[in-house]
């Protein structure tokens, strides 16, 4: 074992201003392998990546690359120790040519001058070892996403590289474009490289990779010998569901994050609340073949008054993109939204917005929160866009809205206000409720309302959406935590690989198992 | 950022006061105000009327920069607004219609600057740089390639009149400054500008018509501009296609910076804007009368406009912090990870 492995990290641990990322991570690779790193989002992947190639310095642990022992301070120390990275977003330069690419910032030549012509026999060796057919004196910008990537692969390990690293790197791919990367990987494999494949897809971590590791919650969830893991146990590991796996077991209860409530308790409590499925309320919401090209296959979807449907998938299994269809931020190709039976076009948040919707992004800082404004004008600002510019709402009437809301959801701030930004990420979460509650929504959609916030405010926002159902809303409620998920919905679409997989009615049904074998495609 | 607010007016108000007191030392007649014919007269009074222009071009441009824009294009409009108005004069017509027609014209440029950035989403450095470089080319055809000069008692009235003894100029402009700050805090249109400005996708979801708000700060802008290039035709009596409003866009985004609205774009302050204007105004003639050479004058506008720049900067607030807890012997503050660059 020990003369294959490449690269040892052991117990890796890494804080950002008193929050855990990653805590006692091992991870190894062998040279000639390709090696899986999966994991939902804040598993600390991309945080274990940007430690490997130096983008970010470690608080514990060691790092060891071919026997050496190594701590890059910089992405240019990382490559020079023989660690190269591609990123999902190809960060290379458009405007340059292929081979300017590949040599930017390493030209041979001497005293200033560059030589062009050993840079463009540079770029071609570096393009031939991969087989790759393509004009060195091309503009970068010119080519397909999927040439783009396997020049910066060409650039990567134009260094020497000993380890590859490709985060995310089938993204933006076809199918065909797939392949042809995989017969890359497959080529530099068989050369004895060490390469690391990030990626939400589990068809391509059986297609090539031969070797997994899970991360959850920034701690090793277990190493997987890929050819002898069901499927059906990776998601469970990844969900954090408990199988078989001694790993698994040990990485349940996270410090930070509650996703690990123990389910017995949970099954208990379900007696007086399980969530109605209200079958006969009427629809609020109808979605017919919704689908948008790279986004979601056409999907039907329903969400009736006084229910909360959930809406469950692993990462990049289309729940948010769904989302955005309904809520107007993206575009829909095809397909038909119905509001009250009436067929409805919905171009714009704003348009949804007027129809009753609301819509909590996962993404609470790019796309939720008005960071330097206060409390106050972040909890207005939906109400008074419904309104328009003319209508102001008086600063009593606004005060009077905040008092209400800072009372009723808990809201911990010192006064209306303070710039939100200020806040913590659960009072954060409120503020944006707030917000659309403020608008008296008839269907709200909460993208992941629960991620990245402390326990006591998670389960508050739980109590908030079983009211809301109460009053009469129809929630659609995106989660990637399971027991969430089962614990406040009437009713789950499951979603796979951008379409749906299968509905379950809440009752004996649906259970974590079930979800998670829809989750998986895979059938027990 | 509220307290940020206030810290930039007090810095406006203490910079202000410092110029002042510096010219009461060296000659106690600067603040002198006197009254000739029932119209006050001295160098305060000078001060206010001669960055009166200045202050109407960056009063629309608070609002584009508050968005995350800019408007360079404000000295082009000027100068074809200028043009207009010596033609309209020209032709006869009275001081209403002039107005109108010059008003029109910014209305006109601002539609245009507001179409590409919003609607097609072109840089606003970009676009309205097209206007800016092309208006030129625009007031020369209008005026013909020539000085048109100007005679109308009306006209005149509006850059060199008294009103119960007071100037007109700045009067209007301050008169606009206040309708402005009105209209912005009766209507919700203060707050969409800031909500556009600090987080446009975000504001985009909350269901405001962000491209629209964005839109309408360039049509402001024009139209202040436009209202400017009668003020500037009026002073000098003549339409200067070539020399009008030239260099009124930096002279405006000096002002908006340095009264505290961020380029980046969120908070606004039209008072501070307006002070900002003034502090300048202030230098520039403090200059002129320490008798500190034209050709040297942009030396000391421009260090103020680095101090000021510098003073906003969190990474430099962050390193003078960091240098006074190290002075101090104080327990130094955790730094913050550098920000990593985006994969």
């Amino acid at each position: 074992m020990i003369d294959s492995t490449l690269l040892q990290l052991r117990r890796i641990t890494k804080h950002f201003l008193g929050v855990t990322a990653l805590s006692d991570v091992d991870f190894s690779v062998r040279a000639g392998e390709v090696h899986a790193l999966l994991g939902e989002n804040g598993a600390g992947k991309s945080t274990l990546i940007k430690v490997l190639t130096g983008v970010h310095a470690l608080d514990g642990g060691t790092m060891t690359l071919a026997g050496r022992t190594i701590a890059p301070g910089s992405p240019k120390e990382a490559e020079d120790a023989g660690i190269s990275t591609v990123y999902q977003e190809v960060n290379l330069i458009p405007a340059l040519s292929v081979a300017e690419n590949i040599a930017l910032g390493r030209q041979p030549g001497r005293a200033g001058f560059v030589n062009w012509r050993a840079v463009r026999r540079h770029a071609r060796e570096a393009l031939a070892r991969l087989e790759i057919a393509c004009d060195v004196e091309a503009e970068l910008g010119s080519l397909s996403v999927a040439l783009q990537q396997m020049v910066a692969i060409a650039r990567a390990l134009d260094v020497r590289a000993r380890l590859l690293v490709l985060d995310e790197p089938t993204a933006s791919l076809d199918e065909k474009e797939v392949a042809e990367l995989f017969a890359v990987m497959r080529r530099l494999r068989g050369e004895g490289l060490g390469i690391v494949f990030v990626t939400h897809f589990l068809d391509q971590v059986y297609a090539i990779s031969d070797r997994i590791t899970v991360l959850r919650n920034g701690r090793l969830a277990g190493e997987f010998t890929t050819a002898a893991l069901p499927r059906l146990q990776l998601v469970s590991t990844m969900l954090g569901r408990e199988v078989k796996d001694e790993a698994g077991r040990s990485a349940a209860t996270p410090p930070s994050d509650g996703g690990g409530v123990p389910p017995p308790r949970m099954e208990s409590e379900r007696g007086e609340g399980t969530p109605p499925t209200n079958v006969s309320n009427a629809p609020a919401l109808a979605a017919r073949g919704i689908c948008r090209r790279g986004g979601v296959h056409p999907i039907d979807l329903t969400v009736r008054r006084g229910e909360v449907m959930g809406l469950a998938g692993l990462l990049g299994s289309g729940r948010t993109e769904t989302a955005r269809l309904l809520f107007g931020i993206d575009r829909a190709d095809g397909g038909e939204i119905h509001v009250h039976g009436k067929t409805v076009a919905i171009n714009s948040p704003r348009d949804a917005v007027r129809l009753g919707f609301a819509f909590c992004s996962e993404d609470r800082k790019t796309e939720g929160i008005l960071p330097n404004l206060s409390v106050r004008e972040n909890l207005i600002v939906a109400l008074q866009g419904k309104r328009g510019a003319w209508r102001a709402l008086s600063r009593a009437e606004q005060e009077k809205l905040c008092a209400h809301y800072i009372g009723a959801l808990r809201i911990k701030t010192t006064d209306a206000e303070t710039p939100i930004k200020n806040l913590s990420g659960g009072n954060q979460q409120k503020v944006l409720l707030a917000r659309w509650l403020a608008t008296r929504p008839e269907v709200i959609i909460l993208d992941e309302p629960t991620r990245g916030i402390d326990v006591g405010a998670k389960a508050e926002i739980e109590q908030l959406v079983t009211r809301l159902r109460a009053d009469g809303l129809a929630v659609l409620l995106i989660s990637s935590e399971i027991e969430e998920i089962i614990r406040n919905c009437g009713r789950v679409l499951v979603m796979r690989e951008r379409r749906a997989a299968g509905e379950v009615v809440a009752g004996p049904e649906l259970t974590p198992e079930r979800l998670v074998q829809l989750m998986a495609g895979t059938h027990a | 950022m509220r307290d940020f607010t206030k810290s930039a007016l007090f810095w406006l108000l203490a910079g202000l006061a410092l110029l002042l007191g510096f010219n009461l030392l060296s000659d106690a007649a600067f603040l002198r105000i006197t009254i000739h014919d029932g119209h006050l007269f001295g160098v305060p009074v000078d001060i206010f009327t001669q960055s009166s222009r200045t202050m109407l071009v960056a009063l629309g441009m608070t609002l584009v920069i508050a968005t995350g824009g800019v408007d360079l294009s404000v000295g082009s409009v000027v100068a074809i607004s200028g043009a207009v108005c010596a033609l309209v004069l020209g032709h006869g017509h009275n001081l209403a219609v002039t107005l109108a027609a010059a008003v029109g014209v910014g209305l006109t440029a601002g539609t245009v600057n507001g179409l590409l950035v919003a609607r097609w989403q072109i840089q606003p450095i970009v676009a309205t740089l097209i206007l800016m470089v092309a208006g030129r080319g625009v007031a020369q055809l209008v005026s013909g390639g020539q000085v048109i000069i100007v005679a109308h008692a009306g006209f005149e009235y509006l850059a060199n009149g008294f009103v119960l003894g007071l100037p007109v100029a700045p009067l209007l402009v301050a008169m606009l400054f206040g309708l402005t700050q009105l209209f912005l805090r009766r209507t919700a249109a203060g707050l969409f500008v800031q909500a556009v400005g600090d987080n446009e996708t975000a504001s985009r979801f909350a269901g405001l018509a962000a491209a629209r708000v964005k839109a309408l700060t360039y049509v402001f802008s024009g139209a202040c501009a436009g209202l400017c290039g009668v003020m500037t035709a009026a002073n000098i009596r003549a339409a200067d296609a070539n020399r009008a409003g030239e260099n009124a866009e930096l002279d405006a985004i000096f002002a908006v910076v340095v009264g505290g609205t961020a380029l980046t774009g969120g908070r606004f302050s039209l008072l501070g804007t307006f002070l900002g204007a003034l502090l300048i105004q202030t230098l520039t003639t403090t200059m002129y009368y320490r008798g500190v050479a034209p050709a040297v004058a942009p030396v000391p506008k421009a260090l103020l406009i680095v101090a000021v720049s510098l003073l906003q900067s969190e990474t430099f607030r962050g390193w003078l912090k960091e240098r006074a807890a190290q002075l101090g012997w104080r327990r130094r503050t955790n730094r913050a990870n550098p920000a990593p660059t985006p994969p």
